[in-house]
């Protein structure tokens, strides 16, 4: 049904909206009055030392790669769910089968230290 | 012109000036952003041709974990915002002639085939029907074999994955 999308479409239009009402309506109204020192980059009140695009650890790239493993199982699942009630138990047991063996690549992700964030 | 394809219009016009800007901006964190507009770009068009399970699909797949992927791979490489690297070397006009050569060929090739000319087909009303997908992908004669194959090849993705970075780790 499109007029569901229309739902969303307004959503998406209202979230757009505001923030950048927000954002203008304080650019408009707020005092302009640069300095010197209000001008620098600052990082939590602190001035930044050295440049501040630097490299981030493998280790996020290794997070981002598992959650993109569980994303594509949730896919892969989720028509199943929606048709469990015209399946057997055969059917279930295929699905258990599939939540396994990525059960395995999850186990191994754990004792690989993966899931370690620092 | 219906509401329909003015929405449309929109839609594939940004898309691809977005896919341009992918290809063409000189700095990797804003071609990954114009990326993430191209995809939800698609999102759209998937939405207009009331796919429901495709257009979510396509945002949580595509935008919610290969965006950040991406993201994440941008911020890995050093020096992803300098923008003093050259975009083409010399031979860009020879790699433009054998692309279009290569997408006259296909089109040629592909417009043999009957399907090349009907227009897209929307899902009935109401969306796909998952229901039957879903029984189709656990039934011994359907899909259960590429559903449980799948699994592995997911398997597979992440533990070399895994491999690749953990050896990283200790140089």
């Amino acid at each position: 049904m499109l007029s569901d999308w229309l739902y969303v479409g307004i959503f998406l239009v209202i979230a757009t909206f505001l923030p950048f009402v927000a954002i203008t309506l304080a650019g408009i109204l707020g005092p302009k009055k640069p300095n010197r020192l209000k001008s620098t980059i600052y990082e939590c009140g602190i001035e930044t030392v050295g440049e501040t695009w630097v490299q981030f650890r493998a280790q996020y790239y290794i997070f981002a790669l598992v959650f993109v493993v569980f994303d594509v199982e949730t896919v892969l699942l989720y028509p199943w769910a929606v048709a469990y009630n015209q399946l057997g138990l055969f059917a279930v047991a295929e699905a258990v089968l599939f939540v396994l063996i990525l059960f395995a690549a999850l186990v191994y992700a754990w004792r690989k230290g993966a899931l370690r964030w620092f | 012109m219906t509401i329909m394809q003015i929405i449309f219009l929109i839609t594939a016009s940004v898309t691809l000036f977005a896919a341009l800007m992918v290809v063409s901006t000189r700095k990797m964190m804003h071609a990954a952003m114009w990326l993430i507009l191209v995809l939800f770009g698609v999102t759209i068009t998937f939405a207009l041709l009331e796919t429901r399970f495709f257009a979510i699909v396509q945002l949580v797949i595509y935008i919610g974990a290969i965006a950040i992927l991406i993201i994440f791979a941008v911020m890995l490489t050093r020096r992803s915002m300098n923008a003093d690297v050259p975009q083409v070397n010399r031979n860009w006009w020879l790699v433009m002639v054998s692309s279009l050569a290569l997408f006259v060929g296909l089109v040629t090739v592909m417009s043999v085939w009957e399907g090349f000319f009907v227009t897209a087909r929307t899902a009935p009303p109401g969306g796909e029907n998952l229901v039957q997908l879903g029984t189709a992908l656990v039934d011994p004669n359907g899909f259960v074999l590429p559903f449980e194959v799948a699994s592995l090849v997911l398997l597979a993705a992440m533990v070399g994955a895994i491999y690749v970075a953990a050896e990283r780790k200790e140089k």
